[in-house]
C-alpha cells in the first residue's frame, strides 16, 4: 500500500496530503472532526480573527453545460465567531485527533501587536502550524487586510516577520493570484522567512448578471461586490502559478496546493509540480467530506500502479518538463489521424478545423474529392429530399454509407494543432501521431543565437 | 395562448382520461439537461433525416441557451407544424434513428421531446408564425384537403404573401392529425391549434366542401392561379368476405375518426383488427384503451413481415394486444338471435379456426383516389399522401412546402 503520510514545510505532518482549504468546511470542530473521520490528513481552520459580520447571500456560481458549478464565487468574510471559541475547537480537535494537521490561519489587524498575540494564542491552542491569510479579495481587503497586504511584497515581508519573530510552528504564506505576478510576493515571504507558501487564494470575480432583473450574483439587497472564484474553472490558472513559484529560486518553498482540486487526479497534478500537500475546498462545498474517499484510493491505485511508494516519489517530477516557449523544439512535428472505426460522424472535428483552425480535414471520402467548403457541404444537405423510411415502399433503398461522415486529415496540411482531437467527443477516435521528418531538435532560442540544434 | 381558436372543438375528459400523453412533456430542467447531450453535430445526420430538415442542432442548443421562442421560430422555419411533427413523427427511424450517439452506444438525444418542448412554450406564449415576405402577391392559390401538405404549401404561400384558400370536405381542418392520429400522440384540439396559427397568416378555410369531378376542378381552374391537391390517400379497402356488411365491421380511420371527435366512444368486448400496419396498431391499442378486454391483430403474413414500425409492435404488445399470424380472414358470423359478431372465422395453411369476437376492425390499405388522374397541365400541383403512397405527416408537410415555393418561383418567372 503506498504510503500518503507528508511532513511538510519542515514539520507540519498528516497521515495523507490531502487538506481542508481555509474555507466554510473549516469552519468549526465538529466540522473538521467529521472530516478527519471521513479521512481528511488536515484542516485549515476558516480564518480566524476578530469576528466579522457577513451579508447574505454570500455565493454565486457558474454553471456549464448543464454541470453545477464549475466556478463557485463568495463573498463571505473570515470567521464571524469569536477567536477564544475558535481557538477552544482547535485544542478539542487537536486532542482527540493528534495526528492529523489543523493549521490555523489568521488575519488580524496590521500591527506587530496584534500578530504577535495571535500568534501566541493559536500556537498555545496547539495548532500544528499557521497560514497566514494574505489573500482573501473581497471585505476584508478593503480594511486593509487579506489581498491588500498580499499585494504588497513590502507589507508581506513586514508582517511575515513580525509572525516569525514569535512562531514555533512552521508558518505558511497564503498567495493571491490577483496580483501580475505572484513571485514578487512568494519573494517577500521567502525573504521574511516563511516555511512555506499556499497557493492559490480566490480570484477577483464577478460571476454573472441576472437578465431579469439585470442585478449581478450574488444578490445582497439589488447591489453585488466583486468575490473570489474557486472550483473547477481555476485549476489551469493554480497549477500555471505553483510552476511560476516552483520554478523560481528566489520564491521556491514548500507548497501547499490550492486551486480546482476536486479529485484524485487534479491532487497528483499539483503534487507533479512539487505541492508538498493540496487543499480542498469547492468540491467539498458541492458534495461533502466523502469524496476525500476517492481521492485516497484514486491515488493509492495510481501510485501502485506507476511503482511509486510514497508522495516524494513523485513530487516535482512533471515541473522540469514545464519550461519556455523558447526551449520547445520547433521541428517536432504531429499530425491529427482520424480511427475510422470510432469514428460516429460527428463532424465537430471538420468545422473546428475549417473555422478555427487550417482547413485541413476534408469531407471527401466519398464522392467530389473536391474541398467543399462547410456552406457548401451544408447547402448539399438541405437540398437533398429525406423520406420515412417505409419498408413497403422503399425496397431496396439503403441508406448512406456511415464513410461519408468520417472526415480525412490532409496531413500535408496538419500543423497539429490538437484542436480536432479536442473537440472530438470519443476517446481516441482522433490520435496525434508523430511525423518523422528527420529534423534535429531546434528550438527558438537556437533560431536566435545561431546554433543548429542543442 | 394566442388567438383564439377558430376551430370549435369540444374536449372530451373520458378521453382524456384514457389516452394521456405517450411521450409526456419535459420540465424545463429535464429539457435543459437532455439538450445540453446533444454535441451539436456539424451538418447533422438528424437534420439530414428529417424530411422538412430541421435544423435540429440549431433548434437544440437554443433550449440551452433558454432562447426559447428562437427555437420554435428555427423549427417553424423549416417545419410550420413542428407542434404536431414533434410528437406524431416515427423519430426512431428519421432523426432520432440517425442521431451520432447511437454509433457509440449512447442513448440518442431525444429530438421529438424538446421540439415539442419548444414547441408548447412558443405556443403558450402566444406565438405567431413569422411572414417572409411584405409584399401583397396577386395571385390566388387554391389547395385542397386541409390536412398536413396543404396546410404546408398554404402556410409557405401566405408567408410570402399570396391569398391562399384551403378547401376541405370535413367539418375540420388537420386532416389525419385531427382525426387519425392515435390520440395519445396528438390530440384534435393540439392539432387545431396548430392550424389556427395558420390561418392566422390570413389563409382563408372554407369547410364541408367536396371535390368530385371535372366541373368542380374546372370552376377551381377558373378562379385561381393555381391548385394544390393535398387530398391524401382515398377510403379503405372494403373487407370482401362474408358478413362483413356487419354494422361492427368499422374500418380503422374511420373507427379512429369516431373516437377521437367523440362521436362514438363504444367497442366491442373482443376485437379483432386485421392488417398489421402502423393505423392498424392504433386502432387495436384504442380498442384496448376504450375498454376492449381482447384485442386481436390477424396479419396473413409472418411476424417477420408486419409493416408496421418496430416500436410500434413492440408498444402494442405492451399494451395487451394479442396477434395472430399466418391467418387470412375467411367469414364474419353474427349470431342469428342476438345480430351481434360472434367470431371471425379465419384460414390458416388450409385449416379454418373461429376466432371469438364481437367487433371487426380491418385495415387493409387505402385507395389511391382517382381525382389525381384529372388533374393535368401548369396550374397543378400535389403532395403528401396522394402522390407518395402514404407516408407520414413530415413527409407531408415536406411536400406541401416545397409545392409552395415552386408555386411561388413560377408567378415570379412569369413576371420576369
Amino acid at each position: 500500500m503506498p504510503d500518503l503520510s507528508t511532513t511538510f514545510a519542515g514539520g507540519i505532518r498528516s497521515p495523507n496530503p490531502f487538506w481542508l482549504a481555509s474555507a466554510p468546511p473549516a469552519n468549526c470542530g465538529e466540522q473538521v472532526m467529521r472530516a478527519f473521520d471521513a479521512g481528511w490528513g488536515g484542516a485549515v481552520w476558516k480564518t480566524i480573527g476578530e469576528p466579522i459580520t457577513n451579508v447574505s447571500s454570500r455565493y454565486s456560481s457558474v454553471d456549464w453545460n448543464g454541470q453545477r458549478m464549475m466556478g463557485l464565487n463568495n463573498i463571505e468574510l473570515i470567521s464571524d465567531r469569536p477567536i477564544e471559541t475558535n481557538l477552544r475547537e482547535i485544542a478539542d480537535v487537536k486532542k482527540r485527533y493528534p495526528r492529523h494537521a489543523v493549521i490555523a490561519s489568521l488575519m488580524v489587524e496590521s500591527t506587530r501587536q496584534a500578530w504577535h498575540n495571535i500568534v501566541q494564542r493559536s500556537e498555545d491552542a496547539g495548532a500544528d502550524g499557521l497560514e497566514l491569510n494574505f489573500g482573501c479579495p473581497h471585505g476584508m481587503s478593503e480594511r486593509g487586510m487579506g489581498s491588500a497586504v498580499g499585494q504588497v511584497p513590502e507589507y508581506t515581508e513586514m508582517i511575515t516577520g513580525w509572525v516569525k519573530e514569535k512562531a514555533r510552528t512552521p508558518v505558511l504564506v497564503k498567495l493571491t493570484p490577483n496580483i501580475t505576478d505572484i513571485r514578487q510576493i512568494a519573494r517577500a515571504a521567502k525573504r521574511a522567512g516563511a516555511d512555506g507558501l499556499s497557493a492559490i487564494n480566490t480570484i477577483n470575480s464577478i460571476t454573472g448578471i441576472d437578465l431579469d432583473t439585470l442585478e449581478p450574483r450574488p444578490n445582497v439587497d439589488g447591489l453585488s461586490s466583486h468575490g473570489g472564484y474557486c472550483g473547477p474553472a481555476v485549476k489551469p490558472i493554480a497549477l500555471n502559478m505553483v510552476h511560476q513559484l516552483q520554478n523560481d529560486e528566489a520564491s521556491r518553498l514548500p507548497i501547499s496546493g490550492i486551486g480546482g482540486i476536486g479529485t484524485w487526479r487534479d491532487a497528483a497534478e499539483f503534487i507533479l509540480l512539487g505541492c508538498g500537500t493540496v487543499q480542498v475546498c469547492t468540491a467539498v462545498m458541492h458534495y461533502g467530506y466523502r469524496v476525500i474517499e476517492d481521492m485516497i484510493d484514486g491515488l493509492q491505485n495510481w501510485m501502485r500502479e506507476k511503482g511509486f511508494t510514497s508522495i516524494e516519489d513523485f513530487r516535482g517530477l512533471s515541473a522540469p518538463k514545464v519550461t519556455d516557449w523558447n526551449h520547445l523544439n520547433l521541428n517536432f512535428k504531429i499530425v491529427a489521424r482520424i480511427h475510422e472505426e470510432k469514428c460516429i460522424g460527428c463532424e465537430l472535428c471538420y468545422i473546428a478545423c475549417w473555422d478555427g483552425a487550417h482547413q485541413c480535414i476534408h469531407l471527401d471520402r466519398t464522392g467530389s474529392l473536391a474541398h467543399r467548403t462547410p456552406p457548401a457541404v451544408e447547402a448539399a444537405s438541405r437540398a437533398r429530399i429525406s423520406v420515412t423510411p417505409i419498408p413497403k415502399l422503399d425496397h431496396g433503398v439503403s441508406s448512406d454509407a456511415p464513410l461519408a461522415r468520417v472526415p480525412r486529415v490532409d496531413e500535408d496540411e496538419c500543423v497539429g494543432c490538437n484542436l480536432c482531437a479536442l473537440v472530438c467527443p470519443v476517446d481516441s477516435c482522433i490520435t496525434m501521431e508523430r511525423v518523422e521528418n528527420h529534423l534535429p531538435r531546434q528550438t527558438w532560442e537556437d533560431l536566435v543565437n545561431g546554433t543548429p540544434h542543442s | 395562448m394566442g388567438a383564439a381558436v377558430p376551430f370549435a372543438f369540444q374536449d372530451n375528459a373520458e378521453i382524456a382520461r384514457r389516452f394521456p400523453d405517450l411521450h409526456p412533456a419535459f420540465d424545463p430542467q429535464e429539457a435543459l439537461t437532455e439538450a445540453n447531450r446533444c454535441l451539436n453535430c456539424f451538418d447533422a445526420p438528424c437534420a439530414a433525416a428529417c424530411p422538412t430538415h430541421i435544423d435540429v442542432p440549431r433548434f437544440i442548443k437554443k433550449i440551452t441557451t433558454q432562447n426559447l421562442m428562437g427555437s420554435a421560430l428555427a423549427i417553424l422555419d423549416a417545419n410550420v407544424l413542428g407542434a404536431s411533427c414533434s410528437r406524431v413523427c416515427p423519430v426512431d427511424v428519421l432523426c432520432e434513428g440517425a442521431c451520432v450517439m447511437l454509433r457509440y452506444n449512447k442513448q440518442p438525444i431525444a429530438i421529438g421531446r424538446l421540439q415539442r418542448h419548444a414547441m408548447d412554450n412558443f405556443l403558450e406564449r402566444g406565438g405567431r408564425l413569422p411572414t417572409k415576405s411584405n409584399r401583397k402577391r396577386d395571385q390566388r392559390i387554391v389547395c385542397i384537403g386541409a390536412g398536413p401538405a396543404s396546410l404546408a404549401c398554404a402556410a409557405e404561400l401566405a408567408q410570402q404573401g399570396f391569398a391562399v384558400t384551403v378547401i376541405e370536405r370535413r367539418p375540420l381542418p388537420g386532416g389525419l392529425n385531427t382525426y387519425g392520429v392515435a390520440e395519445y400522440k396528438l390530440r384534435p384540439p393540439d392539432s387545431l391549434r396548430e392550424v389556427a396559427l395558420i390561418a392566422e397568416l390570413g389563409v382563408e378555410f372554407r369547410f364541408g366542401i367536396s371535390i368530385e369531378n371535372e366541373s368542380d376542378l374546372a370552376a377551381l381552374e377558373l378562379e385561381y392561379d393555381a391548385i394544390f391537391l393535398g387530398i391524401g390517400l382515398g377510403a379503405m379497402h372494403q373487407l370482401r368476405i362474408p358478413g362483413a356488411d356487419h354494422p361492427d365491421v368499422v374500418d380503422a380511420l374511420e373507427f379512429i375518426a369516431r373516437y377521437k371527435t367523440a362521436a362514438n366512444l363504444t367497442v366491442g368486448n373482443k376485437v379483432v383488427v386485421i392488417g398489421a400496419g402502423n393505423t392498424d396498431i392504433d386502432a387495436a391499442i384504442a380498442a384496448r384503451r376504450l375498454g376492449a378486454a381482447h384485442v386481436t391483430i390477424i396479419y396473413r403474413r409472418a411476424e417477420s413481415d408486419i409493416s408496421a414500425f418496430g416500436f410500434e409492435y413492440e408498444h402494442a404488445k405492451l399494451e395487451g394486444v394479442g396477434f395472430e399470424w399466418l391467418a387470412q380472414p375467411v367469414a364474419i358470423h353474427a349470431d342469428p338471435a342476438s345480430g351481434r359478431i360472434v367470431s371471425l372465422e379465419c384460414s390458416r395453411m388450409g385449416s379454418n379456426f373461429q376466432l371469438p369476437c364481437d367487433m371487426v376492425i380491418p385495415a387493409i390499405g387505402q385507395t389511391p383516389l382517382s381525382l389525381l388522374e384529372r388533374c393535368r397541365g401548369p396550374k397543378y400541383y400535389s403532395g403528401g399522401d396522394c402522390v407518395n403512397g402514404g407516408r407520414e405527416v413530415v413527409d407531408a408537410v415536406a411536400d406541401g412546402k416545397r409545392a409552395g415555393v415552386a408555386i411561388a418561383k413560377s408567378f415570379e418567372q412569369c413576371h420576369a
